[in-house]
């Protein structure tokens, strides 16, 4: 528990202590570019014409109103929007360098790159073991010394070993909320993943599973590239390197965590951090 | 003022729609268990040996005569009615307590029920001594034995008839079983393979590919064959003899002879002598043997298990069949086509398809499956059987089709709305980790629907298991000669033709020369078919529940 608490504390320092004012992307590598894209849920339009550069191996937090276009953004990144018949996406999403909305672009393959965590979690009715092999499963690794080891390291990469490794073929759905999400983190970085992406991952979870949850992207931002959506400030204050604050389809504001937060350029920001609207 | 306002209250508690729905209950609880008490009761009291009641009776015509019987069902009938029909019942009042024998000896009297009114009978008793014997035709004699002869001569009368008589009986019994498994097994076996033979030897004909050597090797086969023939011949014409060499004579209560061979005889026993324990155990006995034997005299005696085993077959393979057609209709209805217009005319298509009358679906069924499909299978790939049909004709195949047609609706139904329930979320999961669409469904989807897909198929099994109309079309018979599954290669006969519970109910019922002693069997039958239907239903919930646990869906 102390533990646990000094390390929250050491990521509040690491964001506070940056000081440097405005956004300089230069010394970091780009994992996604976003270039011009508009979103069309049938006539209504979601998203009009965001730029964005995603930094590699780094934390980004979206906050912004409900209804803003956060998750229709992230869910373009791995093309989530595809499975909605209504919607239609114009302009570039570049991932590692290739547009991802190339027609070549073969979305499984996409999506096994891309991982995704969604706001409920959302564990499959199988057990432990099988949640977490699923992904591999798809690959066709069947090689049971194989599937064990991923399973052990992505469990324990997602801080969930300790809780459940003497109960590995239990039902997944038997887990807590917070264990839940945990689980599908694991599912998700079983596949190894460039990408992580967050969509209000702990809007479920109590306080404590919160704590761990972010502790652990915390961990994973070594491997991963992290986009997080959350509605709350503090989460993303504590757990992000950078922050994009969206409004009504459009990207308002994007800059590192902590001067989006003490030094917002833009007026909507600065009245949607201090509690204005939203 | 305050009368009206707790009226209001009540009113507005909702008390009276809880009190109209309990009672809604209770009356629908009430009618399914009062017809499976009347149908158990009426069914399971058939198998018990009562007592045999001799009495001097005065018919309607003054006549006196001795009659002897079970008394199977009173009844108080207005004394007007007899008065009509010509009873003498002259100062009499009230109504008149009716009996129905059942008196047994259809050789001597042509029926074996009749009924006797009450102020006609005079001294009544249960004699010691009657023994009651059950025949392989005629039904059952009631009267006392008299004498047991081998070979038409006398060897034991009297007391001593009895004590011969039953170890007499165990061997005719003994043979009897031998020459039934000679003649149904062994024998058809080897009319199997003649039957086999002659298509081949056909089908190389039809084909110009008869040649000597052929010629040879299929003449060869059946002389060995019919060299198996001729010696099963050779031994059951021995035990036949063997197994008529014993009668017994016997006495009626009115003092007439009969002379019954034991070859026809299936038990005796003597039951006003019986204790209740010799009851119990001749009532299930009984039991047993109507579920576990096949039907003499026209299905009203003996057993019903070719009935049985043909439904839960029948039923069997519509379940094979209905599933895959009904998963996959709604897969696609639900999972692939896009949704619009189409897919709702198809939707109230499907619904409607499930309102069809069933005897339609025998229609269909005998137009398409069997005169239309079976009749092109014949042409092509059963040449040699022609003329006679081989799937051409009605059939257990057939039967499970049509079935599985009207059954479809009801799977579709279930598993599409299965499929509607299975939360987006999961889907997304499996997406967002590289699934493709197929694989989703395959891995995620369908096992989490599978419940409710057993849910469509208790529904189906449950409509399949009870219709009989279509299938008097497309495949039920009254009589089975030889049943779907057997021992002869390819062992499962689809093309055969079977009998079924529902069907023997009606035949039973209605086309039965003996109706008195038909009735109890109907209601036995009937008993047996609900039993069936519960008991597919409870294996079908079993393995549901089990899906259940296992997906935890919802
Ligand atoms: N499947 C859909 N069909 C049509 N419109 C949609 C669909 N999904 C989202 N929208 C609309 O697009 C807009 C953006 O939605 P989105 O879900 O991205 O908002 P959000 O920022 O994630 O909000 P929240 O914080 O409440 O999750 C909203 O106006 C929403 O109504
Ligand atoms: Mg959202």
């Amino acid at each position: 528990m102390n533990d646990n608490k000094d390390k929250t504390h050491a990521i509040d320092m690491s964001a506070l202590g940056r000081s440097d004012a405005g956004l300089s992307l230069d010394n970091e590598e780009i994992a996604i570019r976003v270039d011009s894209l508009t979103l069309f849920y049938g006539d209504k339009q979601a998203l009009n014409g965001v730029d964005m550069k995603i930094p590699k191996n780094r934390v980004t937090a979206f906050i912004g109103p409900s209804g803003c276009g956060k998750s229709t953004l992230l869910r373009c990144f791995n093309r989530m929007n595809d499975l909605i018949d209504s919607c239609r996406v114009e302009g570039e999403v570049s991932i590692d360098g290739e547009n991802i909305y190339g027609k070549a672009v073969d979305v499984v393959d996409l999506r096994r790159r891309v991982g995704m965590v969604f706001q409920k979690p959302n564990p499959f009715p199988k057990s432990i073991y099988e949640n977490v092999a699923y992904g591999l499963r798809l690959q066709g690794i069947k090689d049971r010394r194989v599937l064990d080891e991923v399973i052990e390291h992505s469990l324990k990469g997602a801080a969930l070993w300790d809780e459940v490794k003497d109960r590995l073929n239990d039902s997944g759905m038997g887990l807590s909320g917070g264990q839940q999400q945990r689980l599908v983190i694991a599912r998700a970085i079983a596949v190894e993943p460039h990408v992580l992406l967050l969509d209000e991952p702990a809007s479920a979870l109590d306080p404590i599973s919160t704590l761990k949850l972010e502790e652990l992207i915390y961990e994973l931002k070594e491997k991963y590239t992290i986009v997080i959506v959350t509605h709350n400030m503090q989460q993303a204050a504590r757990v992000s390197d950078y922050t994009a604050f969206m409004f009504m389809g459009d990207q308002v504001e994007f800059s590192d965590t902590d001067t989006l937060f003490t030094n917002p350029r833009e007026k909507r920001t600065e009245d949607y951090i201090t509690g204005r609207y939203g | 003022m305050s009368v009206n306002n707790t009226k209001v209250g009540w009113f507005r508690s909702g008390t009276p729609w809880v009190w109209m729905s309990a009672s809604a209950v209770s009356i629908s609880l009430v009618m399914v268990f009062g017809l499976l008490i009347l149908i158990a009761a009426r069914g399971l009291g058939y198998f018990w040996p009562a007592d045999l009641v001799a009495m001097d009776y005065t018919e309607r015509d003054g006549t006196e005569i001795r009659v002897m019987g079970e008394q199977r069902e009173t009844s108080l009938v207005p004394l007007e009615r007899l008065l009509d029909a010509g009873f003498h019942l002259e100062g009499h009042q009230g109504d008149v307590e009716r009996h129905l024998l059942k008196i047994g000896n259809r050789d001597l009297y042509g029926i074996d029920f009749r009924s006797v009114i009450e102020p006609g009978v005079k001294n009544r008793t249960t004699p010691e001594g009657v023994i009651a014997i059950e025949r392989r035709e005629w039904g059952n004699f009631y009267g006392f034995l008299n004498e047991v002869k081998e070979a038409g001569n006398v060897i034991a009368e009297g007391d001593a008839a009895h004590a011969a008589l039953v170890t007499r009986l165990e061997r005719a019994l003994i043979l009897h079983d031998e020459i039934k498994h000679i003649e149904k097994i062994e024998i058809g076996a080897i009319n199997y393979q003649l039957e086999r033979l002659r298509l081949k030897q056909r089908k190389l004909e039809l084909n110009n590919a008869f040649d000597a050597q052929h010629e040879q090797e299929i003449a060869a086969e059946r002389a060995e064959e019919e060299k198996r023939y001729e010696v099963l011949q050779k031994k059951l014409m021995d035990l036949y003899d063997q197994m008529n060499r014993d009668s017994l004579t016997a006495v009626s209560v009115d003092g007439r002879q009969v002379e019954v061979n034991l070859a026809k005889v299936v038990r005796i026993f003597y039951p006003n002598e019986m204790t209740v324990g010799d009851k119990l155990q001749h009532y299930f006995m009984k039991v047993w043997e109507f579920l576990s034997d096949e039907p003499r005299e026209a299905n009203t005696e003996g057993g019903i298990f070719p009935a049985i085993f043909g439904t839960v077959l029948m039923v069997i393979l519509m379940a094979i069949l209905v599933t895959p057609f009904g998963v996959v209709a709604a897969i696609y209805l639900r999972e692939y086509a896009t949704q619009g217009p189409v897919t709702r005319v198809i939707r109230i298509a499907v619904n409607n398809l499930a309102g069809v009358p069933s005897v339609v679906y025998g229609v269909f069924g005998l137009g398409f499956f069997v005169y239309f499909l079976g009749g092109n299978i014949d042409a092509l790939f059963f040449p040699e059987a022609g003329p006679a049909p081989t799937f051409g004709t009605p059939g257990i195949l057939w039967s499970s089709l049509t079935l599985a047609i009207l059954t479809l609706p009801v799977v579709i139904v279930a598993t599409e709305e299965g499929l509607s329930r299975i939360p987006l979320a999961v889907r997304e999961g499996s997406l967002a980790l590289g699934a493709t669409k197929a694989e989703t469904l395959w891995r995620i989807v369908i096992p989490m629907a599978s419940p409710a897909l057993m849910t469509g198929l208790i529904l189906a099994v449950a409509r399949a298991a009870g219709e009989v109309a279509p299938l008097m079309l497309v495949g039920v018979v009254k009589l089975a000669p030889s049943m779907p599954l057997d021992g002869n290669f390819p062992f499962l006969h689809l093309d055969r033709k079977f009998m079924h519970l529902g069907f023997h109910i009606y035949d039973v019922g209605f086309q039965s020369p003996n109706v008195e002693a038909a009735r109890p069997l109907v209601y036995a039958t009937a008993l047996l078919l609900v039993l069936v239907i519960v008991i597919l239903n409870l294996a079908a919930i079993h393995i549901r529940n089990r899906l259940r646990e296992k997906y935890q869906s919802v």
